[in-house]
């Protein structure tokens, strides 16, 4: 296993058929997915429920075997057992072995990559200082919160301080105060220079966290880049302005330089189409001596894209 | 090796949480005891009643466990998804199997264990004479247990908890009855003895295990015999284990 390698994980036309029902009727859950995550970047992989997320990376865990196509990490070719020391895999909506203590779960699996005595020790109260839950040491798992399994199976994917940590929805099911939670701990993680690699379909939190993002519908990847880039090309930002007090004379000259106009209680709300118009709309703002509330400029973001991405490859597959 | 210590040990840990388990011995328990009272009503060989008893207990109440426990070892662990975490971890596949596979064995030794216990101090309270067939006869009836909680695995390896149960439990009668295959093979014709036969040597042949008339009667067996019987078991073991492993290496968790 190369650990200078640039690429953490890479991807070759991956291809998945399940065969489902008494008759084994072919679903593609994934369909000729190639992409790569490189080393030390967040990578966020995005898609709706059933988008062919999860499969995927049951495959880079050596859960599933790939009906065709293939996948390296670290140069290395996925089901390797020397590869599995470096990856760290947080499962989505996990389930543990409910009767054990934080303790106990966490030394099991330690065990399992060879940790003992002293170092396993010192690594455990590492991890569950990390995660903010020094407390559970003899808590059984059973009792815990969603948001504290949620925190201890993101512990047991780090028991090994791999170079890559491969996440399956860490935020679904947190309230605001867990997600943002694991968003710090992905930050601080990206700062000890590993590789995240997750999935999600909370768009909020990737457009925070992530360097780069790919787009998932239906088994294919429809969009991959930088968040900002991505973003960029989607559409232009458009900017809002919201003025108290303007007379009909002032909207009519105005009207022709806005997309849309919308009166309420004496404030007028603009949308124009761009940066571009902004400074005609407010020579005539300052003209009529009205009061200017608020200039707002709309970012696109990655949600729009994703709703327009979704939405195009479902009318794609009707027609 | 660790890797493998660490799951069973985890599997016996999780096999003491199962209510079920508990039921079972304390059933077992009190049927070994219960050989006392119904000796006393019994005419004839009192001490035959109470070794009778006690082994049979001893046997159905293990296999009992063997199936029910066994059986839900790896569907569990993929019904849940716990297998997800140790999958990806770096742990062959078939590691983790042997691992659930001597978890439960474990569990099996120590309840066998106490049962066995139980026998023993029925047997010392009606003072029957405790010789050394009887412990041989345990060791046997231990050997079975191995082979059927193999079977259990296997099955469980692709099937649901039910039919593995299912399949189980007819694996171990026809096991017992197997000789009766051979002998009714031969009172047909040639294409049906012949799959009569196959059968016979494919099944496993659990009455080779039973050492209860021996020790009703007081016959002991010799060390080859024994050494012959214990090597058929742990092969039969090893190739159901080998099987379970090829199945569980190929099969995706979904």
């Amino acid at each position: 296993m190369d650990l200078r390698s640039e690429q953490a994980v890479h991807i070759d036309r991956l291809r998945k058929v399940f065969r489902v029902g008494f008759w084994g009727r072919r679903v593609t859950a994934v369909d000729d997915l190639s992409l790569t995550v490189h080393r030390g970047e967040v990578f966020g992989f995005l898609g709706p429920n059933g988008a062919g997320k999860t499969t995927t990376l049951k495959i880079l865990m050596g859960l599933i075997y790939p009906s065709s196509g293939t996948a390296w990490i670290m140069d290395r070719p996925i089901g390797d057992i020397h590869v599995k020391h470096q990856i760290g895999f947080l499962p989505e909506s996990p389930y543990f072995y409910d009767y054990l203590t934080g303790e106990e779960f966490l030394r099991f699996y330690g065990q399992l990559f060879g940790l003992h005595g002293a170092a396993l020790a010192a690594r455990i109260d590492y991890l569950l200082q990390l995660v903010g839950l020094p407390h559970v040491r003899t808590l059984q798992l059973r009792k815990f919160s969603k948001g504290m399994l949620q925190r201890i199976g993101i512990a047991q994917a780090l028991i090994n301080d791999p170079h890559l940590v491969v996440l399956d929805e860490p935020m679904s099911g947190l309230d605001p105060v867990g997600r943002k939670e694991v968003r710090d701990l992905i930050l601080r993680l990206k700062e000890e220079g590993k590789t995240i690699f997750f999935s999600s379909h909370i768009l909020h939190d990737a457009e925070l966290l992530c360097d780069r993002v790919s787009i998932l519908v239906k088994g294919r990847i429809v969009a991959m880049g930088s968040v900002k880039d991505l973003v960029g090309h989607a559409s232009a930002s458009s900017v809002e302005v919201v003025v108290e007090g303007l007379g009909e004379e002032g909207v009519a000259h105005i009207q022709p330089m806005v997309e849309r106009i919308t009166a309420q209680g004496g404030r007028t709300l603009f949308v124009l189409k761009g940066q571009g118009q902004l400074n005609g709309v407010l020579d005539v703002i300052r003209a009529a001596k009205t009061t200017l509330i608020s200039v707002t400029p709309h970012q696109s973001s990655l949600e729009d894209l994703f709703m327009k991405e979704v939405h195009e490859q479902g009318a794609r597959s009707e027609s | 090796m660790t890797r493998i210590l660490s799951i069973s040990l985890n599997t016996f840990r999780e096999t003491l949480r199962e209510k079920l388990l508990y039921n079972l011995l304390i059933f077992a328990l009190l049927m070994i005891g219960s050989s006392i009272l119904l000796s006393r009503l019994t005419l004839g060989d009192a001490n035959r009643l109470i070794l009778d008893l006690g082994l049979a207990s001893i046997n159905l109440f293990g296999v009992i466990i063997a199936i029910f426990v066994g059986i839900g070892l790896v569907s569990k662990e993929i019904d849940k998804k716990t297998i997800y975490t140790i999958v990806s971890k770096p742990v062959p596949r078939y590691e983790f199997l042997l691992g659930k596979y001597l978890g439960l064995c474990i569990t099996l030794l120590v309840n066998a264990g106490i049962m066995v216990a139980g026998l023993l101090v029925v047997l010392h309270v009606m003072d029957v004479p405790i010789e050394l067939v009887l412990f041989k006869s345990l060791l046997l009836i231990f050997m079975e247990l191995l082979v059927i909680t193999a079977v259990a695995l296997l099955f469980s390896t692709f099937t649901s908890s039910t039919l593995s149960a299912i399949f189980s439990l007819a694996i171990y009668v026809i096991g017992h009855l197997s000789a009766d295959l051979k002998t009714f093979g031969e009172k047909l014709d040639a294409i049906s003895r012949g799959i009569a036969n196959a059968l016979y040597y494919l099944m496993p042949n659990l009455e080779r295990f039973n050492l209860k008339g021996h020790v009703i009667h007081r016959l002991d067996i010799g060390m080859t015999d024994m050494a012959l019987i214990i090597c058929y078991g742990l092969a039969y073991t090893t190739l159901l284990l080998l099987t379970a492993a090829i199945i569980f290496q190929r099969r995706d968790f979904q």
